[in-house]
């Protein structure tokens, strides 16, 4: 039974689910909106869990002083700095102390790590595009392409260029990326079945 | 080791310094660009420019400090030309760090124009979960979100008393650097019709492409090029205008690395050869 019913519970509320897409009743809509508000509460819960997980993992780090434990020291800190700064000094509105610490550290901190990316995208292509197929090639080539073409510059040296750009991306980039997504698309559904019909259990655990 | 396996091995601090110099050289000395506007964002200015005082905009803010740069110039474009025409807005933020982006540009954008949270504005706040908040937004804003972000409900505010849900607004741009947009997409769109555009980072943008073709979104603005775009269509702002000439200056830099390197592998490899 263990193994039964949560089979069952997943059964019935993925094609309880499946059955709000045809029933537009609105009497069956509410019914929907209850569940869905259930489930808002218990993502609000699983933040609680996460906060739970994250100490317990970053904890045993410190006391067995693994490598770059100090880091984890920081991020405990500052988990409970911000949550005490939101709960007990005003709140999380403009002009709080909680605001003021999240436009003059978190603010900056973020934009400077997702700035550094250009760096290492730089390096990355130093490297990767190098033309060693054909495959290679044709990867290289249409990445400077787009790249030129996405900048004023690929204007000035020829006045299709943008077109062509958009071209590459609305012709052969949309082909290769809806092929994807539509197998991706039929991956997601047979594995929902899969799930709905009991035949993958992976999510129980085991098995 | 010759010159050209020297070039094809290039120390990676080299690649750095030259991108860093390459970055800071327009900060310094800036110049303009010109900027070329592409079909997916005229469409989403001759949207909002054709909309009527009074009429209504959805609004999300779905991204974080992070991808600032990129797209926070297109959003605050978009709420200038909205207030400047006296349309309103009704705004979210979904991503766990949007709010405090959301609150910053509504803070300076409302009060260039004066506009007032509740009459010209309401600024829903943030909710966990994106997929779920923006169905139950479907049925009604009221769901999750019986309040404004600022404690107000919202059967208390003067432009939300005739609103319920999608139904009352003329379209959702979505300005995104996070999964929010998919969820967009299919809960918005998919299920209510919504008509949907969408305002990506840079990287994000190619993912998008086959919803615009598909008509599922109506219009696309990709990173800061799109903003630019947008920029310079509204004629609200050139943040985004100025910056180009940073990414220009930047992708030159790329594509000649991609050059160099290549010219170090064929010519290493020729000379092994002989």
């Amino acid at each position: 039974m263990r193994r039964e019913i949560p089979i069952a519970i997943c059964f019935l509320a993925g094609i309880f689910y499946t059955l709000e897409l045809f029933i537009p009743h609105r009497q069956v809509l509410s019914i929907f909106e209850t569940v869905r508000q259930w489930a808002q509460i218990l993502i609000a819960f699983a933040y609680v869990l996460a906060i739970a997980n994250i100490l317990r993992v970053n904890f045993h780090a410190i006391q067995k002083n693994q490598r770059d434990w100090p880091y984890k020291v920081v991020l405990i800190v500052s988990l409970f700095f911000m949550i005490t700064l939101g709960i007990f000094f005003g709140g999380i509105g403009e002009g709080t102390i909680f605001d003021w610490v999240y436009y003059h550290a978190q603010y900056p901190l973020q934009s400077t790590m997702f700035a550094l990316l250009a760096f290492f995208i730089a390096s990355a292509a130093f490297r990767a595009f190098r033309i060693r197929t054909l495959e290679a090639a044709l990867l290289a080539v249409t990445a400077v392409l787009v790249m030129i073409g996405r900048v004023p510059v690929g204007e000035e040296l020829w006045n299709n260029f943008p077109d062509f750009t958009e071209w590459i991306m609305n012709v052969p980039q949309l082909a290769g990326k809806r092929a994807i997504m539509i197998g991706a698309a039929l991956g997601a559904i047979s594995t929902a079945l899969k799930v709905l019909t009991g035949l993958e259990r992976t999510y129980l655990g085991g098995e | 080791m010759d010159f050209y396996q020297r070039l094809m091995n290039l120390d990676r601090r080299w690649v750095y310094l030259v991108v860093g110099i390459a970055v800071i050289i327009p900060v310094l000395n800036p110049f303009r660009v010109p900027v070329y506007v592409t079909p997916e964002v005229e469409v989403i200015h001759d949207f909002v420019k054709n909309l009527k005082p009074g009429d209504i905009l959805f609004l999300a803010i779905d991204y974080d400090p992070q991808a600032m740069a990129e797209v926070h110039p297109m959003a605050k474009a978009i709420m200038r030309q909205c207030f400047a025409k006296n349309v309103k807005l009704i705004i979210s933020a979904l991503s766990q760090n949007g709010p405090g982006m959301a609150e910053q540009l509504i803070s300076e954008v409302a009060k260039e124009f004066n506009k007032k949270s509740g009459i010209d504005y309401c600024y829903l706040g943030y909710k966990p979960y994106p997929g779920i908040v923006i169905l139950a937004m479907g049925q009604n804003f009221r769901i999750p979100f019986p309040t404004d972000y600022y404690g107000v409900p919202l059967d208390s505010l003067p432009m939300m008393r005739d609103v319920r849900n999608y139904d009352d607004v003329k379209a959702v741009i979505d300005i995104s650097a996070t999964n929010a947009a998919d969820f967009w997409i299919i809960n918005a769109n998919g299920r209510y019709d919504v008509k949907l555009a969408l305002g990506v980072t840079g990287v994000m943008t190619a993912n998008y492409y086959p919803y615009l073709q598909s008509g599922q979104i109506f219009g696309l603005m990709g990173g800061l090029k799109g903003a630019s775009e947008y920029e310079a269509l509204s004629k609200q702002g050139d943040r985004a205008i100025k910056m180009m000439s940073i990414q220009t200056t930047a992708h030159i830099v790329i594509v000649l690395f991609i050059v160099a390197g290549n010219i170090g592998y064929f010519m290493s490899r020729k000379k092994k050869k002989q």
